[in-house]
């Protein structure tokens, strides 16, 4: 069952870009050393920020915790090597909003020392699912393809729906980027010993293994991985070379002909997506207890010397790791985090290497493309996309600030993939937009819940204001109602009883 | 055959002539649910409750509209967009904001060493989102503060501030 199979669903759209990544696969993985100081971001994930639990100045050790999951929708943080705690504080770093994000700068005493694990690792086979997802998400693991999902949370949610097969995404669509395929050379049977783990905490019994048809390397590696596991349950899948199919949604098409209902998961159609780095990293936290705290990255591009793949620590500020590819060519000029189409450019090499960064792409200066023109409704976006939709009827909308249209059109089905933006002529940076449009629904959305939560709190006040009134009117009706029915004689034979004159008013009433 | 077709025509007319007369009849005679409206106006509006259109509060501003026919630029919170949306919704024309007041999206927040526990605030927020006792120190809820700034004014220490909200 070894020999990679090819009955495939087909996928709308989508472009055969440049690999560019033979640069970057020609060296093996290289380990990088530990740096002086690590900065740990306390948001590497989706979700809440990880609450930090170390305070400055205390010494920590590798593999600790130093910021706790908050909520379920969390994922924590371990420091990535022994050192003092010296500050937390911002720092820049690499994300869709903003510049700077809080971080926990450690200095790095060299020792490397590691943390004894609180529990002996105990086979996971004897773990009940549960636990096991449970001692997942202790790990701080979280989704390594670049999307930083916690890992635990989205199985977790998986396992409420019915599920039939588990997905190794190991396709890696986007240029440049090799991190996954070295893994999948270098790393095959720690990654395949991961998709054990899931298919145990799933309790499911069918695994594809999905890999590229330009990874001839890593489909070799393994299969030969698979031959010596010899679990017939795991099955190699090969695509073919196509961006966006690493997406979720495209992968589960390509391989099982299923289409991810809009606005739905691949859990909705029985499947579970995970990269190829987060099987990895689960193998290594639950068999050797080694927390999340390095990962491969890819360093490429025409602005270093020797593009080449690195295992960094977690924290490693960019600057530190470039020397290992060679430094910047006289020709780098700018850097981005992630590959060309998705990812995001930074101002700065103080950066770290974060759990999402999958690819440091330092490159030339780009030819500026020629100036937006107007759309001439060529429809060429539309031959590309992936989800089916229509982007030049999106565009219209988005500048219009047409929600309800867009919400009809399906812009929350958008992946941004880039692929219109590519193939338009008039070179309208068409995905820009749509994330403008997004945010601004996602916006309006929040403004509408808030109206409508202090609406309900307004009226439900007015009515206890209401009901406080009427028994006020009602006590004091009684309390008059039982003087006149006293008449004025029995004040004046109660002042009698007790001797005294009618009260007069004292320094307490006024109070 | 022609009969048929006649006899076809002749009830199809019939009948759409009478569906049409009731329908008209019903629309001249049964008043149109002001209720309903006044809802669809009221989820129009941006539920601050700050009372500066001049009623005490959202839903009596959007009854004033209906029912009195009060002009619909009178919120300030609501800005241009909620003018543009009830003169979509009533038919009625765009009109510029009558008076600019607070800024939205701020939030009130309690110098809490300065509180005195006067409860005055508490009982002037429409939201009920300031908790406090007697006597005791105060706070605003965040979450739910909608920015009315109605707990400003009687407050007798000036303890309490406007911010952005995060």
């Amino acid at each position: 069952m070894s020999a990679p199979t090819y009955d495939l669903g087909k996928l709308h759209g989508g472009l055969r870009l440049p690999g560019e990544k033979t640069a970057s696969t020609a060296r093996g993985i290289v380990v990088a050393p530990i740096p002086q100081q690590l900065v740990l971001p306390i948001t590497q994930h989706v979700g809440n920020p990880a609450q930090p639990i170390v305070g400055i100045g205390e010494r920590v050790l590798k593999g600790q915790l130093i910021a706790g999951a908050d909520g379920p929708l969390s994922a924590p943080v371990h420091a990535s090597s022994s050192g003092k705690v010296v500050a937390i504080e911002p720092w820049p770093v690499s994300r869709r909003h903003g510049e700077k994000a809080p971080c926990i700068i450690i200095d790095c005493d060299g020792q490397d020392q590691a943390i004894e694990p609180a529990d002996a690792p105990a086979p996971y086979t004897a773990l009940h699912p549960n636990d096991l997802l449970q001692k997942i998400l202790q790990g701080g693991i979280v989704g390594l393809g670049g999307a930083v999902f916690p890992t635990a949370q989205k199985l977790m949610q998986a396992t409420t729906t019915p599920l039939t097969h588990l997905l190794l995404n190991g396709v890696e669509c986007e240029p440049y980027i090799s991190c996954d395929d070295m893994l999948m050379r270098e790393q095959a049977a720690e990654m395949l010993g991961g998709a054990q783990i899931l298919m145990h905490a799933l309790g499911l019994e069918q695994c594809y293994v999905v890999a590229e048809s330009d990874k001839p390397e890593a489909l070799e590696n393994i299969a030969h991985a698979m031959a010596e596991l010899d679990d017939p349950r795991i099955v190699l899948k090969q695509v073919p070379t196509i961006y966006p199919s690493g997406g979720e949604d495209q992968l589960v098409q390509l391989v099982t002909n299923l289409e991810v209902p809009s606005g739905g998961l691949p859990t909705d159609v029985g499947c579970v997506v995970q990269n190829v780095g987060t099987a990895a990293a689960i193998q290594r936290w639950i068999v050797s207890g080694e927390p999340l705290i390095s990962r491969i990255t890819t360093i490429s591009g025409d602005g270093v010397a020797m593009p080449l793949n690195i295992e960094a620590r977690i924290g490693t500020p960019i600057a530190d790791v470039i020397g290992l590819a060679g430094g910047y060519t006289e020709r780098a000029s700018q850097m981005i985090i992630g590959g060309p189409m998705t990812g995001k450019s930074v101002t700065t090499d103080r950066v770290p290497v974060v759990k999402a960064t999958n690819c440091i792409l330092v490159l030339s200066e780009i030819v500026p493309l020629d100036d937006e023109k107007p759309c001439i409704r060529c429809g060429e976006c539309a031959v590309v996309c992936p989800i089916q939709l229509l982007p030049q009827q999106l565009f219209w909308y988005a500048c219009a600030d047409n929600e309800k249209q867009l919400r009809a059109h399906g812009l929350t089905d958008c992946i941004e993939c880039g692929c219109c933006d590519l193939v338009c002529p008039s070179h309208i940076p068409m995905t820009s937009d749509f994330r403008l449009a997004k945010a601004r629904m996602r916006e309006l959305a929040d403004e509408k819940a808030r109206a409508e939560r202090a609406r309900v709190r307004f009226e439900s006040r007015n009515e206890r204001v209401e009901v406080e009134q009427k028994r006020r009117e009602e006590e004091l009706a009684a309390q008059k109602e039982s003087a006149l029915a006293a008449g004025p004689a029995a004040i004046q034979d109660i002042l009698a009883r007790t001797g005294k004159k009618e009260r007069q008013p004292t320094d307490r009433d006024q109070d | 055959m022609w009969s048929t077709v006649i006899l076809a025509i002749v009830t199809i007319t019939a009948i759409a002539l009478v569906v049409g007369l009731l329908l008209a009849y019903a629309h001249r005679r049964l008043p149109a649910n002001p209720d309903q409206l006044t809802n669809r106006v009221n989820a129009l509006l941006p539920q601050t409750q700050c009372a500066q259109c001049g009623h005490p509060g959202c839903r009596p501003y959007a009854a004033a509209i209906v029912e009195q026919g009060a002009a619909i630029n009178l919120c300030p919170p609501g800005g241009d967009e909620t003018i543009g949306r009830l003169a979509d919704l009533l038919g009625r024309d765009v009109l510029p904001l009558l008076s600019p007041g607070m800024t939205p999206g701020s939030v009130a927040i309690i110098e809490e060493s300065l509180c005195i526990g006067c409860t005055h605030c508490r009982d002037a927020c429409p939201v009920d989102a300031i908790v406090g006792a007697h006597q005791f120190m105060h706070t605003v809820i965040r979450q739910e503060c909608t920015g009315c700034e109605l707990c400003l004014p009687p407050c007798p220490v000036d303890c309490i501030n406007m911010v952005t909200a995060a």
